[in-house]
């Protein structure tokens, strides 16, 4: 336990240092491209909180993130100013979540259909707003533009005066800072009551209906949460882009969150933060050079992951090589112990 | 009249067009309790290959009939081979594997064949309902759908192969117990329900643009459809196409076809509140 909490400080301790060193060290292309991958991250975490922990099969978390990012960008639009925005693309994907959920939860269908259910919901809003193009399709000042997108979102400014948009590395500062709050927030939700019954009914959803909880109502809360985070990720990813099309309620989207999740670990919260970043990287890295494809390293990572570290990286290291490692050493030591005896 | 008749015929081809982008999901689903999220790329692998056949010659019907489901199904078989078989029992892993597979083949067709879409003409004409000229390749897919049930329900029904079938999917332990091997029994169902992906896409291209991400446009229906089917094979898949299929239909008239899409989805979602197992989770509970 204590080992536990000292990583999470660790964790914090860590980011705050990213936080204030990145600008001052790297230049601003770099700052930027940083930024981006940090609002992944965010999303990324939602990835990993509902389904590592709430146990839920969220397929379609991009349905949560395209939301957010379409919410904001159309209040931005109409309200001139962005922080009412940021609160309505939060509260939308989580109203949103809220009657997705109430109809899979409270019919208590299975994991299975959680999934699949999910992602064709995220499909179905890809296909929705892809069809938005014409004039028919405006929410006040803010025409949704189909597959085209919404082009200059107006980004983040300093709350009350819309005149002081915010420059790049402040912007990282916004963004870093949200990665990190997310990481604090959802820790203390795991360390609450709150937390711990939702990690229960993962490990046994009837166990934890006989003592008296309502599972699917805590199931329900967490996949609200979940949403929320996602849509701070998605008000992040369009601040950083100042433009959002529909591609970000692509299925490959869902795929990335699941994929850096696995990859990192699942179970835990930084597994998803840091493999949000490798992988990121690493797909960048593919994308500017053409033979091959980034779906088809997406789809070979998922695969070799499932079958050969269906954990993820950081519970492999954390629950196998570290205790292999220790009981390594602890065993040689007390066989000396004992050829000394 | 003349209106009625046309969106008749529109929701008779809607009707076959669900049950042939579901059948080979149905038969992985009913039978393994696995969702196969790779059925939209099988599906386009089946496209793919009509296209590519026909340009070099071969007959547009034995490409659409035989070597669609054909190629489809090889695959499915050494997918099955190479990955599936490591992860029965896995539910969530199954599905994720057949994910990152579903990606892997969009990658691998990207790479190969390119990005733009491939088009194909349908070797029937068009016939007209008074004013409005349909095309014939609607009844193509009705036809195909039909065969395509009867097929499955007849081996399943009446044929020894489908008497194991049924009894490993009832019970393996029991059915591996009495000399039956489900790893094979597993094997074959997963072959066939992608040679009847392949079936789909191929019967599918000349009315839709075969390109890498074509599955996406047919995976959202094919999973609402076998949500609201449940566990039978046969009569789910029957039953909710007919159920979906009108509503998709009227909406997309009365609409836009997304919208049609939008409300087959509430519907599903308001039927699985009701029937968390589908319809023959509920009703028709012995079919097939």
């Amino acid at each position: 336990m204590t080992s536990k909490r000292t990583g999470f400080y660790a964790a914090v301790v860590a980011g705050i240092v990213a936080l204030v060193a990145v600008p001052q060290t790297m230049d601003m292309f770099t700052v930027m491209q940083l930024t981006g991958f940090v609002a992944m991250a965010v999303f990324a975490l939602s990835q990993g909180f509902v389904w590592g922990f709430a146990g839920i099969m969220s397929f379609g978390q991009a349905a949560f993130l395209g939301l957010g990012a379409y919410s904001y960008a159309v209040a931005a639009i109409n309200f001139g100013e962005s922080t009412p925005a940021m609160a309505v693309g939060i509260l939308v994907p989580v109203i949103f979540a809220g009657l997705l959920g109430y109809f899979m939860f409270y019919g208590r269908i299975s994991d299975a259909y959680v999934g699949v259910i999910t992602m064709t919901t995220s499909i179905i809003l890809f296909n929705l707003i892809n069809s938005t193009s014409g004039d028919a399709y405006r929410v006040g000042e803010a025409a949704l533009g189909g597959f085209n997108g919404i082009p200059s979102v107006p980004t983040l400014n300093i709350p009350g005066d819309p005149e002081a948009v915010l420059d790049p590395n402040q912007l990282w500062y916004v963004t870093m800072g949200c990665l990190i709050l997310c990481y604090i927030a959802l820790h203390a939700v795991l360390r609450s009551r709150f937390g711990a019954v939702t990690v229960a009914i993962r490990e046994n959803e009837t166990r934890v209906t006989l003592l008296g909880y309502d599972a699917r109502f805590y199931k329900l809360v967490a996949f609200m949460f979940s949403a929320a985070v996602a849509g701070l990720a998605g008000c992040l990813y369009t601040n950083w882009g100042a433009y959002i099309s529909p591609t970000i309620f692509a299925l490959a989207i869902s795929a990335q969150a699941i994929i850096f999740v696995l990859v990192g670990g699942l179970g835990t919260l930084i597994g998803p933060i840091l493999g949000a970043f490798v992988l990121q990287w690493l797909m960048s890295s593919v994308g500017q050079q053409s033979v091959l494809d980034a779906n088809l390293v997406m789809g070979a990572v998922l695969i070799v992951f499932v079958l050969l570290v269906p954990k993820g990286v950081v519970p492999l290291i954390r629950d196998t090589l570290w205790p292999m490692l220790q009981h390594r050493f602890g065993a040689r030591s007390s066989l000396e112990k004992e050829a000394h005896e | 009249m003349e209106l009625t008749g046309l969106l008749a015929y529109n929701i008779l081809v809607g009707i076959g067009t669900l049950v042939l982008i579901t059948i080979g999901l149905g038969v992985i689903f009913g039978m393994m309790k696995i969702i196969n999220l790779a059925h939209g790329e099988f599906m386009m692998i089946g496209a793919y290959t009509v296209v590519l056949a026909t340009g070099a010659g071969v007959n547009i019907w034995i490409s659409m009939f035989l070597l669609a489901p054909l190629v489809s199904g090889l695959l499915g078989l050494i997918t099955e081979r190479l990955l599936m078989r490591h992860l029965y029992g896995r539910m969530i892993d199954t599905m994720l594997a057949t994910w990152g597979l579903s990606l892997l083949i969009i990658g691998a067709i990207t790479v190969i064949f390119g990005n733009q879409t491939r088009g194909i003409s349908s070797p029937v004409g068009n016939m007209s309902i008074g004013r409005f000229d349909v095309g014939l390749h609607g009844m193509v897919i009705v036809l195909t759908a039909i065969g395509a049930l009867a097929a499955v329900a007849c081996v399943l029904k009446f044929t020894k192969l489908g008497l194991i079938v049924r009894a490993t999917m009832q019970n393996s332990a029991m059915a591996s117990a009495l000399g039956v091997a489900p790893k094979r029994v597993y094997m074959g169902t997963f072959a066939t329900g992608t040679a009847l992906a392949g079936l789909a896409g191929g019967v599918l291209a000349p009315i839709s643009g075969v390109a890498p991400t074509m599955g996406a446009a047919y995976i959202a229906k094919a999973f609402i459809t076998v949500l609201g089917g449940g566990p039978a094979i046969v009569t789910g898949t029957g039953l909710a196409s007919t159920l979906f299929s009108p509503i998709n239909e009227i909406v997309s008239f009365k609409a836009t076809p997304i919208i049609g899409e939008v409300a087959m989805l509430v519907a599903a979602i308001i039927i699985v509140r009701l029937l968390p197992q589908g319809i023959t989770g509920r009703f028709f509970r012995r079919s097939l």
